[in-house]
């Protein structure tokens, strides 16, 4: 039985009533979440809120339940949108289009589309079959996991709606530009020759066609059950590394050394990041408790966009499609977008 | 009927084989399973993306992992 069959959402009315006390009772956590632990922590079992100890165990616990909510109601309305949305559709918009407005708008898909990485074969495959260039491809390639609604989630928690936007607004720049540049080198000569020999028979079948409210929410669901059994490892892991950073690292350990002032910051974080295999969860985290000790937003940000749209599975699995020459010029061209909107970011907002 | 599960494996793959094989033992079928993982094949069907579910060389399914009953609603008519 399904989820939403087991909740009991049959009826249009029963559905939204169920929604609506979901969300009330999302915003009573999330409000209740500090007034909670500072009762437990420091009122009743008496902890220090100014020593070490006192605030990192707090920030743990209070980080932890904080994350939590947000990854839950994000990832769903995220999944309940993006259900509207699929692979299908965005091939079909983007076919015939021309490099320029065609990577602006396959950056945007890329956003947009549901897409799970196991898929970026097939699509890829699909995409140059239905003629799309292969610039505008690498663009919705890119766009897809830089722009990442697990980060969306704990950046716009962690720090707001003003490095959120940012954030969205510098992946969409460098997907597009390193699309574009990509289409420039004309290296299909480097794409694996059974893609274009490929061609794609069948019947399509759009995943978005069809679904009802409740496939819609039970979707949204069963994705935030999926995401969280797979990122809580990484999750525990980078709030741990944070609180020990948070509650015990000397106060200008980080700044000394990769602060505004050392100009290889950034380039240090984008080299660092890229081997680190872990994702958005395990890394925002510990990127909030180093903004806290003074690194400035464009290292991290640079950092996180490098962990999360460089890493060594995507490029094990675009390998089956691409020669070795476009995978590093895949790199470089992403790498190189990474490493300038970082110093753009430290440029214009600082710490 | 044969049914194929396409994909390269990931876990969307095997929830999707676990929800077919629970909606054809529900409706008393006998099918046989196969894995299609080579992507020229996958796409040879139209799949963009995965999983997919072809029955007797239809597809009927893909990009998303449907429930035990979904399925079941998929096979019906296609037993008749």
């Amino acid at each position: 039985m399904s989820v939403a069959e087991r909740l009991g959402a049959r009826t249009p009315t029963r559905r939204r009533v169920g929604l609506v006390a979901a969300a009330l009772v999302w915003f009573a956590l999330y409000e209740l979440n500090r007034p909670f632990w500072d009762w437990l922590l420091y009122d009743l079992i008496g902890l220090d809120p100014d020593s070490r100890l006192g605030s990192g165990v707090h920030f743990f616990f209070y980080d932890t339940v904080k994350i939590a909510l947000l990854l839950v109601g994000i990832i769903f309305a995220i999944t309940v949108l993006r259900s509207f949305m699929s692979v299908e559709r965005t091939r079909a918009m983007l076919g015939g289009r021309r490099e320029g407005l065609g990577n602006v708008m396959a950056a945007g898909l890329g956003v947009i589309t549901p897409f799970c990485s196991c898929s970026a074969v097939p699509a890829f495959i699909g995409f140059v079959a239905a003629g799309v260039p292969l610039g505008v491809t690498m663009s919705f390639l890119i766009a897809s996991p830089l722009v990442n609604e697990v980060a969306i989630a704990l950046l716009f928690g962690l720090f707001g709606l003003g490095p959120t936007l940012l954030y969205v607004g510098a992946g969409l720049v460098i997907a597009i530009v390193a699309g574009y540049v990509l289409g420039r080198l004309k290296m299909e000569r480097w794409v694996e020759p059974f893609v274009f020999e490929t061609r794609l028979g069948g019947q399509l079948v759009d995943p978005s066609a069809g679904l009802t409210w409740d496939d819609r929410i039970q979707m949204g669901i069963e994705e935030v059950a999926s995401i969280l059994r797979k990122i809580w490892p990484y999750l525990l892991v980078g709030i741990g590394l944070g609180a020990a950073i948070h509650g015990w690292a000397p106060e200008d350990f980080f700044a000394r050394y990769a602060g505004a002032g050392n100009p290889f910051a950034v380039l240090l974080a984008v080299l660092i990041g890229i081997p680190l295999y872990s994702n958005a969860a395990g890394v925002l985290p510990l990127v909030e408790a180093l903004h806290d000790k003074g690194l400035p937003m464009g290292t991290l940000l640079a950092f996180m966009m490098a962990v999360v749209a460089l890493s060594l599975p995507e490029m094990i699995l675009l390998r089956r499609v691409l020669r070795p020459p476009l995978i590093g010029a895949f790199v470089a061209v992403t790498g190189a977008g990474i490493i300038a909107v970082g110093y753009l970011f430290n440029a214009v907002i600082g710490v | 009927m044969i049914i194929k599960i396409l994909g390269p494996g990931c876990a969307n793959c095997a929830n999707l084989e676990k929800a077919a094989r629970e909606a054809v033992a529900g409706l008393g079928l006998s099918a046989t399973f196969e894995k299609v993982t080579d992507y020229p094949t996958i796409a040879g069907y139209g799949v963009m993306s995965t999983p997919g579910l072809v029955v007797d060389e239809k597809l009927v399914l893909s990009g998303r992992v449907p429930t035990a009953n979904q399925v079941r609603e998929l096979l019906a008519p296609l037993t008749a």
